[in-house]
């Protein structure tokens, strides 16, 4: 995109359409020719990471919404049976959901690189701008994008975060009641997000499209900071940057895979996979995780208005950077004491995003204000300063300088050692918004799960032992709304024939109707119905159960968690343990005492359990020895029946987990041996040019 | 590009471009199927395609009804001794589609038709009891099918298909 191009292609047919629209020049013009400096490190290897997920986001998403029902009764069960019925449902969703994180991480990487690199610098200031409206847009995707599932999060997130408006003086109640089409966050709302879901990545790529424009117009930056100055201080686009952006692109496919195929719910919230209930606020409302330094900036400001101005300046300010910072030296690389605030400055930003995840009280708000005053000051203060006093070092004259200096001269691992513990910091403040069920309660005892790992499976035996106790026991006042009888029988399931399925559906009775006649009748079950809930409605469920309604069990593995805390979640990041709902639903089942301990009051008509948040449960102690036989010879111990129903509901929750974790093998044995590939390839493609 | 100086090692060089190339192709082709293979029907729709069973007893000669097996009509029809007469009475080679009366019905069962009610020319939905044949008549562009479900006359190159069924008792069939 840098001006007219002499290409001619040599097939006249290209020739003619060349003639007539000169497509072919402007692709070799901006990414075949295109002179890249050559001393770019691989933090230049994220704008095409950026790329490749906006690409995989678009994709994926147009394919959820072929999926997808936009209505606020249905979209939370239509989320479930993209996961469980639709052809790699569960796959394509991952992907999705992942996805946003990873295009975030990454998006965080780009804009801290520019910011160590000084890409904002003259004569880069408008693509820097476009960059930061980029990120507002990603920023308003995500946050309708996580609306869209309809869970708890979703709608108490798209509560608060629509109520940032009413801070308008004036006009505020208004403008939030046309946000919502309503007088609540309620279908309407849905609707529109779903739409505007669907419109805004749209607008991004044309958005990038201007941005790389206006980068082929002003040149890339380097980690150096000096312009190009001769041919040898560039090497042509492709095969040069082609080669080792696909080298970057395979690696951090290393890593979205690991989080698709066996971290999935690892950046969510347990919350989520409760549907929305207006009547019901978590007891945490707490975003995603790459909103969370923001919000932590919004909660440290007592006065409403304030926060929300503060919230959207830290953002704002970005698009000033380039008049905040008149130093002429561009690359950190060479300026002392710009180097040392950078990290300063991340590492405000990840303890702000650890806090954006706290309750806010205590410590945690002192903290968050000294914090948001730091991050203020970083732009106002210290860079407006520095560029008056400080000394940098003296630049190299041209970027082959540069590189000879660098072969005789030391590495930089320091930087890499500090971005390393950047990321892991990002990933304590991920996950620490997690505390969830532990509040008041003990923390549930960890298992070894047959399903743990990346090659866990289901026990079947425990499986089939596990739905005899849902069947004899929990089913009486618990629903299993998402599981079809045919699922007993699907590869990875308990294992049934499709005979013994058939016989276990036809002991049912199914309402069905109504008939000929208008009436509803009742008839045995077939494969393809769904299991009967006990109550025909909440308000009777409720009624029949002290006021409490027993939650359906399809999800109850994945909608309930405990804070594993530190250093336990950066472990279980690469161990993989994910079995923080499991572990908890077992230890419920097992956590009742009828001695209540001294100093607990549990009110009239609840019981004590020593994992329950509060310890009230409104759940009378379910199980007691003896109380089901097993064919098999297993122990009828209440031990033993809790950890087989939990397997069965860990299978209700995750049906596909061993297609999953098979899958996930072979991507990644596929991925590794590719990126190695692409690696030797950049070696060759650059052995000439170093 | 790079060729240029690679005189050293140029087959080891080709074949590490190649290798790359054709994993690149093949990891892409691999994860192109789960994006195409989720247009299909999902498990739930594929389990509600189940035979479903119709009983037919309620059905008095000369009468039909339609019900519904996978989203598609399906006319069961219990035809008079005049319809099956005037069915077997023509001359199958003379037919669009040439097939015979007897091998459309379950025998046995001679009084009951149960065709699938989709036009074969583009996909409406014929009406019983109508046009020239004593069978149905498709109003979208005029086929004719007869008491049988024959194409006679007009676009539709086929007759309307039998689906697979067969007869629980004598007075209830399964579809499917
Ligand atoms: S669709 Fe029936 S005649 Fe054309």
């Amino acid at each position: 995109m840098s001006g007219p191009s002499d290409y001619q292609p040599s097939n006249p047919a290209l020739q003619w359409i060349e003639r007539r629209l000169p497509i072919l020049g402007l692709v070799h013009s901006s990414f075949v020719v295109y002179p890249t400096p050559r001393n770019l490190n691989y933090w230049w290897t994220f704008g095409a990471i950026l790329s490749f997920m906006l690409g995989m986001q678009i994709l994926t998403g147009v394919i959820l919404a072929m999926h997808y029902t936009p209505h606020a009764d249905l979209a939370f069960k239509s989320v479930e049976l993209i996961v469980r019925d639709v052809n790699y449902g569960w796959l394509l969703r991952n992907m999705h959901a992942c996805g946003a994180s990873m295009f975030f991480f990454a998006v965080y990487v780009h804009m801290l690189r520019g910011l160590y690199y000084g890409s904002y610098k003259e004569p880069r200031e408008v693509l820097w701008i476009l960059g930061v409206i980029i990120y507002l847009l990603m920023m308003a995707t995500g946050f309708m994008g996580y609306v869209l599932p309809w869970g708890q999060m979703s709608f108490w997130g798209a509560t608060v975060i629509t109520n940032l408006f009413s801070a308008i003086p004036y006009f505020g109640e208004s403008i939030v009641t046309l946000l919502w089409g309503g007088y609540s966050v309620g279908n309407p709302t849905l609707n529109r997000f779903f739409s505007l879901h669907y419109l805004l990545p749209f607008l991004i790529a044309g958005v990038v499209v201007l941005h790389v424009w206006a980068l082929h117009v002003a040149g890339q930056n380097n980690p150096d900071g000096v312009e190009p100055k001769t041919e040898k201080d560039t090497v042509p686009f492709t095969p040069h940057a082609t080669i080792k952006d696909g080298f970057g692109v395979a690696c951090f496919l290393l890593l979205y895979a690991w989080f698709i195929f066996y971290m999935p719910n690892y950046l969510g919230d347990a919350d989520n996979y409760i549907p929305a209930n207006p009547g019901v606020t978590p007891p945490h409302i707490v975003p995603e995780w790459y909103y969370l330094p923001f919000y932590a900036i919004l909660r440290s400001i007592p006065n409403k208005l304030a926060g929300v101005i503060a919230m959207f300046s830290a953002i704002i300010i970005l698009c000033f950077l380039p008049w905040l910072d008149s130093a002429r030296t561009r690359s950190s690389k060479y300026r002392p004491l710009a180097k040392q605030f950078f990290w300063i400055f991340v590492a405000v930003c990840i303890l702000l995003g650890y806090l954006g995840a706290q309750p806010p009280e205590g410590i945690y708000v002192i903290a968050g204000r000294v914090l948001t005053v730091c991050y203020f000051a970083y732009f106002l203060i210290v860079l407006p300063l520095l560029s008056k006093i400080e000394k940098p070092r003296p630049v190299p004259n041209s970027i082959s300088e540069a590189i000879l200096a660098k072969t005789g001269g030391k590495s930089t691992p320091m930087v890499s050692t500090a971005i390393v513990l950047a990321l892991s910091g990002a990933l304590f403040a991920a996950s620490v918004d997690k505390a969830r069920a532990e509040e008041g309660g003990t923390k549930p005892p960890g298992n070894s799960w047959s399903f743990a790992g990346p090659f866990g499976k289901y026990d079947r035996g425990a499986l089939q032992r596990g739905l005899k106790v849902y069947k004899e026991v929990c089913s009486n006042c618990h629903g299993l709304s998402l599981i079809a009888f045919r699922n007993l029988g699907d590869p990875g399931g308990p294992g049934y024939s499709a005979a013994q399925v058939a016989a276990f559906a036809s002991e049912y009775k199914i309402k069905d109707g109504p008939n000929d006649q208008g009436e509803m009748f009742e008839r045995p079950g077939r494969a393809a119905d769904y299991f009967p809930s006990p109550f025909p409605n909440e308000q009777a469920a409720r009624a029949a159960n002290g006021g409490a309604a027993p939650p359906d069990l399809s999800l109850i593995t994945k909608a309930r968690s405990y804070g594993r805390g530190f250093p336990m979640f950066l472990i279980d990041f690469f161990s993989q343990y994910q079995e923080q709902g499991p572990d908890y639903v077992a230890a419920v089942l097992q956590g009742f005492e009828d001695k209540v301990p001294e100093g607990v009051t549990i009110p009239e008509g609840s019981y004590y359990n020593k994992y329950f948040p509060g310890h009230a449960i409104k759940m009378p102690k379910p199980l007691s020895d003896g109380q089901v036989t097993f064919d098999d010879g297993s122990p009828t111990t209440v031990a033993q029946y809790a950890k087989d129903v939990t397997t069965f509901l860990m299978w209700t929750a995750e049906p596909h987990m061993e297609a999953r974790k098979r899958l996930g093998f072979q991507v990644f044995i596929f991925l590794i041996i590719f990126a190695f590939l692409m690696y030797f390839t950049k070696k060759k493609v650059w052995a000439d040019s170093h | 590009m790079t060729t240029a100086s690679s005189a050293d090692h140029p087959t080891r060089r080709d074949f590490l471009f190649v290798a790359t190339g054709a994993a690149a192709a093949v990891g892409g082709a691999a994860a192109l199927w789960p994006f195409i293979s989720q247009m299909n029907p999902d498990a739930s729709t594929i389990a509600a395609g189940a035979p479903i069973e119709v009983d037919l007893s309620p059905v008095a000669e000369g009468q039909d009804i339609k019900v519904f097996w996978r989203g598609k009509p399906i006319y069961i029809s219990h035809r008079t001794k005049k319809q099956i007469d005037e069915a077997r009475a023509v001359n199958v080679a003379s037919l669009p589609d040439p097939q015979s009366d007897e091998a459309r019905v379950k025998s046995g069962h001679d009084q009951w038709l149960v065709v699938i009610g989709i036009c074969t020319h583009l996909g409406c939905i014929p009406i019983a009891h109508e046009g020239n044949y004593d069978g149905f008549f498709c109003p979208c562009h005029g086929s004719q099918y007869d008491s049988s479900g024959r194409i006679r006359q007009g676009p539709a190159p086929a007759n309307l298909a039998v689906p697979p069924y067969t007869f629980v008792s004598d007075t209830k069939i399964q579809i499917g």
